[in-house]
């Protein structure tokens, strides 16, 4: 599961930290490990800017945010949407979704993940702050 | 204490995990295996004399009832309490939510039930230890009654700090553990009781980490309450004990209200049973009391005495290894003063998660988290810890395979070369 791309990324999380400024946050917790992120979205128009965090949690979680953020800056909302949901069915699929490269790039290293159903939440944390992070943008419009 | 043949009772020590791993099971505080015993005495109930007990005057009717019963005169007297101070329930936290809500049902009771009534500025007593389940239902029952929660503290050791507050005479309820599910600390009851006591505040005693691995005696012991959960002694999931002291169960208004715990129902109210029976509305779960019973004599034939000197010397091991190992912290006492058979430590510079992971495919199988006790985990401010718990059927040479394990889990993170500073908390 731990393939070194996801190590790679948790030793050296790229855009780490927390920026301003930025439109929305978001806090999310895993209640059953402890592992929690506060996420930030900056948006141009429709474009995702940054994406800025900062986490407290298990390798994957960390990993995940990391790549995330490659994944989504620079992209519209619409196009970070559909890689978001592209890396959820596979993190949710039990192993039997095969990750597409071009959509999800250093995502698919999490495609291990889905086989230990214990580890996809901390997997789709950051994902799920980012969502968030979309809705309360897009509320606050 | 033969453990080798104690371990042939259970079936499930026999099983690999992961690729073909032998399983190394330390996760039974979380919940314990069943010996074959337990197993067999739940079968063979409900193949020969299942049926509703405390209704019906047919022959297995009687039979059912009778096993019921019987079941709980034996774990009654397992724990130093009469039959009819032993009410059945699904497991702990139920007999702690079942305490709570006869509280705050007392006011619209009246009566007897005047006793347990909390008005806005009397005090609940917990600690920072608690599991959730002697924690939450007692925050609920002050939102509800306009009481106030206060706590004692715990020490940098993982001990209660007795000098941490003081109870006064609105203290009504003073709830502990008897030892701490994750630091293993076994709390000082008899100097909680005279406090308790001293004011006249009731004390409940969660007692799910010491029942099942030391002698324990509610009478000597001198608590009004007490819960603890079959799961974790051997026996069946969905039973538990509440104990409560005869006279306090007696002026006790019911939780749950239904069939079986009423005296008498007419469509305009209805008058209840003298306790046990008051507590146990609905069906009872009639197999899974067979079994605890069983479970209570599983243990009584080997002894608690003797599964106590055992598994702390197996604490013992198991501190002494994980001692060696570099980066690694005990969260909790490193003595086995007052210590019983739960050991929670961090790694640094890896997430316990993870620590769990490696020790996961080395077939070793423990929790990470906070274990149902979170603020205890901000108290030492960690996130996560990850937690070897021991029972009857634990090795020594289990504890080697769990430390050989965390070795293993810092070289592959890449910690081991001592550069493992690096704290979990990324960004800012």
């Amino acid at each position: 599961m731990y393939q070194e791309i996801i190590l790679d990324h948790y030793r050296t999380p790229h855009n780490a930290g927390l920026r301003e400024p930025f439109d929305a946050e978001s806090f999310q917790i895993n209640p059953t490990c402890g592992d929690e992120i506060t996420l930030r979205v900056r948006l141009e128009g429709d474009k995702v800017a940054d994406v800025s965090y900062e986490t407290l949690g298990c390798s994957i979680s960390q990993a995940s945010a990391s790549v995330l953020t490659d994944l989504v800056v620079g992209k519209s909302v619409a196009d970070s949407l559909t890689v978001l949901r592209a890396f959820q069915e596979m993190a949710q699929g039990r192993g039997q979704v095969e990750p597409d490269e071009d959509v999800l790039g250093d995502g698919v290293a999490f495609a291990g993940v889905a086989r230990y159903p214990a580890r996809v939440k901390c997997a789709l944390l950051g994902w799920m702050a980012f969502k968030d992070a979309l809705v309360r943008s897009e509320e606050k419009a | 204490m033969d453990v080798t043949k104690i371990r042939a009772d259970f079936p499930i020590l026999s099983r690999t995990v992961r690729d073909g791993k032998p399983l190394v099971y330390l996760d039974s505080g979380a919940t314990s295996q069943r010996p074959r015993q337990v197993l067999d005495a739940e079968r063979a109930f409900l193949e020969q004399h299942n049926a509703a007990v405390h209704r019906g005057a047919h022959q297995l009717a009687e039979e059912a009832t009778d096993a019921y019963e019987a079941a709980r005169a034996r774990i009654a007297a397992f724990v130093g309490a009469a039959p009819d101070e032993v009410v059945f329930t699904k497991n702990a936290t139920e007999g702690v939510n079942l305490v709570a809500y006869a509280s705050s049902n007392a006011a619209a009771f009246g009566g007897a039930a005047d006793r347990f009534v909390l008005e806005p500025g009397d005090e609940i007593v917990v600690t920072e230890l608690e599991h959730h389940a002697n924690l939450v239902p007692w925050q609920e029952l002050c939102r509800r009654t306009g009481a106030t929660l206060r706590w004692y503290s715990v020490t940098d050791e993982g001990r209660v700090d007795l000098d941490s507050i003081e109870l006064t005479e609105r203290t009504k309820i003073v709830a502990f553990a008897h030892q701490s599910n994750v630091l293993g600390t076994v709390l000082p009851v008899a100097e909680l009781v005279a406090r308790a006591k001293a004011v006249g505040a009731l004390t409940l005693l969660d007692a799910c980490q010491s029942v099942p691995h030391m002698p324990v005696h509610f009478g000597d012991l001198d608590v009004d309450f007490a819960v603890f959960s079959g799961h974790k002694m051997l026996g069946p999931s969905g039973v538990g004990v509440l104990y409560g002291r005869r006279e306090l169960l007696e002026a006790m208004p019911p939780f749950l209200t239904g069939g079986s715990m009423i005296e008498m129902v007419r469509m305009e109210g209805s008058t209840y049973a003298a306790p046990p029976q008051r507590f146990e509305a609905g069906v009872p779960m009639t197999s899974q009391a067979v079994g605890l019973g069983a479970a209570v004599d599983y243990l009584t034939e080997i002894g608690m005495d003797a599964i106590h000197e055992h598994e702390l010397e197996l604490v013992e091991r198991a501190l002494a290894g994980l001692a060696e190992v570099p980066g690694v912290r005990i969260v909790g006492p490193r003595d086995l003063v007052d210590r019983g058979g739960a050991v929670a430590f961090v790694v640094d510079g890896i997430h316990a998660h993870d620590v769990g992971q490696v020790l996961d495919d080395q077939g070793v199988a423990v929790r990470v988290g906070h274990h149902c006790a979170w603020p205890l985990h901000r108290r030492f401010g960690v996130a996560a810890t990850v937690r070897a718990s021991f029972h009857v059927y634990s090795t020594p040479e289990e504890v080697d395979a769990l430390v050989d394990a965390v070795r293993a889990a810092r070289d592959f993170f890449g910690v081991s070369s001592g550069d493992g500073s690096r704290g979990t908390r990324r960004g800012g």
